[in-house]
């Protein structure tokens, strides 16, 4: 059993870190998202990481990869919940987060994979109109 | 050691009359050691009034750094100090191993050269996240890397 539970709603995986992921822990969800992908053939991912008070660079790349490792298995990968602090601290090491689709939160974040199965545009918050 | 002094940001050096309020030494020789590491930073950072943003660069860049520490130096020890200049406390992190040293400092200060896992960013975008930045490096000797942080007001 995974520390970090992966559920199913539909065709979509979540999957809520709450814990503090250290090197090992991030690898081991990595591993266990995409064999949960494969196992129920899930088409959207939504991993809710506003739990993180620390992303490194390291974490940060395994976070990104999975979303690129899970993209290949045709399932669509939204971060969701990234910290004010966090992005800022990510943006100003140089981390490069070209190809991480995100989200404010976790409704966002799900109606994001709703709105791109629609053939809707990227980019966008859903639910929000620009001012 | 030769030392290499690779510049700071965000204002003068600190004066002499920087007072040590408190100093912590924490052994890196596994990998579960920079989890405690970084706690440790965290703490203190909070403990000392630094805000979110503050508290999160701190905590990063010692997460990097340890990691340097244990994955390119084969381990070492991290010394967390405490530090008061007269109108700002900071915390100051040390890091150092018995590695074999960095070979071209300037290229792992680039950034984006990784060696072994992650994107490289460990130095260079811990760099960018602290006040002062000091770098010790000799091949065969080892690695410093000893970085403060300051408090804004």
């Amino acid at each position: 059993m995974s520390p970090i539970p992966i559920l199913r709603i539909g065709t979509t995986l979540l999957c809520s870190v709450h814990v503090e992921l250290d090197d090992a822990l991030a690898e081991r969800l990595q591993e266990d998202v995409l064999g949960t992908i494969e196992r129920t053939g899930a088409t959207g991912l939504v991993v809710d990481i506003s739990g993180l008070e620390t992303v490194d660079s390291y974490v940060a790349r395994i976070l990104a990869d999975t979303g690129r490792m899970a993209r290949l298995m045709g399932a669509d990968t939204v971060l969701a919940g990234m910290r004010p602090e966090v992005a800022a601290t990510l943006v100003r090491m140089g981390f490069p987060l070209e190809g991480v689709r995100a989200a404010l939160d976790l409704d966002h974040g799900l109606a994001l994979l709703a709105h791109g199965r629609s053939g809707a545009t990227e980019g966008r918050r859903p639910g929000r109109t620009a001012p | 050691m030769r030392p290499v002094e690779v510049g700071h940001r965000g204002g003068e050096r600190a004066p002499r009359s920087t007072r040590l309020l408190g100093r912590h030494e924490l052994p890196i020789a596994c990998e579960a050691d920079i989890v405690l590491v970084r706690r440790k930073a965290r703490s203190l950072a909070q403990a000392y009034g630094f805000d979110a943003f503050a508290t999160a660069a701190i905590t990063t860049a010692a997460s990097e750094l340890a990691r340097n520490c244990w994955v390119h130096g084969g381990g070492g020890a991290a010394v967390v100090e405490e530090l008061y200049d007269g109108t700002r406390h900071g915390l100051a992190m040390e890091f150092r191993d018995t590695g074999p040293g960095i070979g071209d400092v300037e290229w792992a200060l680039a950034g984006g050269h990784s060696t072994t896992r992650s994107l490289g960013l460990g130095l260079s975008g811990s760099r960018r996240l602290v006040d002062e930045f000091a770098l010790e490096t000799a091949r065969g000797e080892g690695t410093t890397v000893r970085i403060v942080k300051w408090k804004r007001f």
